[in-house]
């Protein structure tokens, strides 16, 4: 199609016109690619060689990776923090971005504006406004105290409840997005066909509205997946050092041990299961829809 | 959909949406009483108020050099991501859709990649290209960053532009660059700037890049905000959070009085 624009655009200007034009389009397509390649994706790649070359050549990185207890205990804590997380988000995401459709226009805007505002809110400020509610002289735990419902403060951050309850609370707006560009696709004659043909309203929502979402369920479920499987921050200020998870490993192993064989072979396998996942998907997430939704 | 908008299940589906978006909004709030407490320590102001931490944040040397650094990289970021983004999608809009499609998904990986996988590997790079700690250093990364962005929100405007106005431009005699300067820029600019605002605010909120590029001639505010929830949990930071929770709603209201704006235009033009 556009290959065609091209042709025709040129050929009423003559033949020494087309190489121009198209050395033209040629580099403004790969240029960003080139600076890219040596500012991004060079980087990536030296994780990847780091990984099998120090402090030995060969797969010794891996091997150790794989048979070190540590590591299996911070991957079990990041694979079960990272399921519950993403499940909760994708629970309340999918409930709010349903509210948000069915919603009359006046307050759609005032959710959406909601949901936008939790968006963009830093994740430093956020972490510390949790710490600020949530820690054992918080306000929460004062409140409490001063109501006479508790006698000792309890812990609700500085452990994986901590955690779990900040990544949510980050990961709501992301489930959100992609799932409300998807359920505007749905033609809204469905739900009520089907209420029509007797069908009762959680059987009309279960048969018919959920099926027709699905799509968009799968890509949010992968996007806060993999978003969750990479968290450093807020883990690292409300996990305490209690649940490490997998970045903050890495960065302690690079930081800390100077261990770059092991923090960069974890890395690696991390960005192999990301890239793992959006292929299991099929097709690259539609991250266009999910920032268009605004 | 009036039945549905009508039922009792939908009523309570509205009111656990509301109960979630004050989960998303009410904890936000408690910055806002923390930042004017008169103590030096994380409290809740009690009949007193003071906007000491205010004035810290524009008096206290740190505190300023973190602004000040933050805007110097995020400016120059969201330039470079900008012009770098622009072109990659205009550029892939006129290649054949499959080829230009490749290269935009290749454009878009820096938003996939965990953050401290390419914070690893920039760290080792930048040793080397000699950029470790400084402005230049942390702008190119965040540009890199930033691209990603551009590149979606010019792609979604291209799609609107009918490709005849340059081929018209392009037989009425001008240039490949000229047609495209005088017909697909004036076109895409609302791409561009909502592309650039992305890649500024991406840049602004940026950390975990920049705890492994800079150590003290760079420090930019999320880094000082980091210190100040590490160290000891400073009132400043409530203060930082109330003027960037500020600033947020003003900037999604404007997006949203922008959008339907442009909304509004493209009804017209249908």
């Amino acid at each position: 199609m556009s290959g065609i624009k091209i042709l025709s655009a040129s050929a009423s200007s003559g033949l020494p016109r087309m190489d121009k034009t198209q050395f033209i389009v040629w580099t403004m397509a790969l240029l960003p690619i080139v600076v890219l390649c040596v500012f991004y994706f060079y980087p990536l790649l030296r994780v990847l060689t780091i990984s099998f070359t120090e402090p030995t050549l060969g797969l010794e990185n891996y091997r150790d990776i794989f048979s070190s207890s540590a590591v299996r205990r911070v991957l079990k804590t990041t694979l079960w923090i990272c399921t519950i997380a993403s499940a909760v988000s994708l629970l309340f995401g999918y409930l709010l971005a349903y509210a948000i459709v069915h919603a009359s226009t006046r307050w759609q805007s005032w959710m959406l504006l909601a949901v936008l505002l939790s968006f963009w809110v830093s994740v430093l400020i956020r972490a510390f406004a949790w710490i600020a509610l949530l820690q054992t002289r918080g306000l929460v735990n004062e409140t409490l105290q001063f109501m006479g419902l508790i006698d000792e403060p309890i812990r609700f951050i500085r452990n994986t409840f901590g955690v779990i309850l900040g990544m949510v609370h980050y990961m709501i707006p992301y489930a959100v997005l992609p799932l409300m560009a998807n359920m505007r696709t749905i033609d809204t004659r469905y739900v009520p066909a089907a209420r029509g043909l007797g069908a009762s309203p959680f059987g009309a929502f279960w048969r018919v509205f959920l099926p027709l979402s699905l799509p968009g369920l799968i890509s949010a479920s992968i996007l806060v997946f993999i978003f969750s499987i990479g968290f450093y921050i807020t883990p690292a200020l409300l996990g305490g050092g209690r649940s490490t998870m997998l970045a903050e490993y890495i960065a302690l192993q690079v930081n800390e041990t100077l261990a770059w064989g092991q923090g960069t072979a974890l890395a690696s396998s991390m960005l192999f299961v990301v890239f793992a996942m959006l292929l299991a998907l099929g097709r690259i997430v539609k991250f266009r829809n999910m920032f268009g939704a605004g | 959909m009036e039945r549905l908008r009508g039922g009792a299940g939908f009523a309570f589906t509205l009111c656990l949406a509301w109960l979630l978006i004050a989960f998303l909004i009410l904890p936000l709030l408690v910055v806002i009483p923390i930042s004017f407490t008169p103590e030096r320590y994380l409290s809740m102001p009690e009949g007193e108020y003071s906007w000491r931490h205010y004035e810290t944040l524009f008096t206290d040397r740190r505190w300023r050099k973190g602004i000040f650094d933050s805007t110097v990289v995020a400016l120059g970021a969201s330039c470079l991501a900008i012009i770098l983004g622009t072109i990659c999608a205009i550029g892939c809009w006129k290649l054949s859709s499959r080829l230009g499609e490749t290269i935009r998904i290749l454009a878009l990986t820096p938003m996939i990649v965990p953050p401290i996988v390419h914070a690893l590997g920039m760290y080792r790079v930048w040793v080397d290209y000699g950029l470790i700690d400084s402005y230049l250093g942390l702008i190119l990364a965040h540009a890199m960053k930033g691209i990603p962005f551009v590149v979606i929100s010019v792609s979604a405007v291209m799609s609107n532009f009918d490709p005849r106005l340059e081929q018209a431009a392009r037989s009425l005699g001008a240039g490949p660059l000229t047609a495209m300067r005088l017909t697909i820029l004036p076109n895409i600019w609302p791409g561009v700037l909502a592309g650039g605002v992305f890649a500024f605010a991406i840049s602004w909120d940026e950390i975990v890049v920049a705890l492994f590029l800079t150590r003290r001639a760079v420090y930019t505010l999320p880094r000082q905000i980091w210190d100040g929830i590490q160290d000891n949990i400073s009132p400043a930071v409530a203060a930082v959070g109330v003027l960037l929770i500020f600033v947020t709603i003003l900037a999604v209201l404007g997006k949203m009085a922008w959008d339907r704006r442009m909304a509004i235009r493209e009804g017209r033009r249908a």
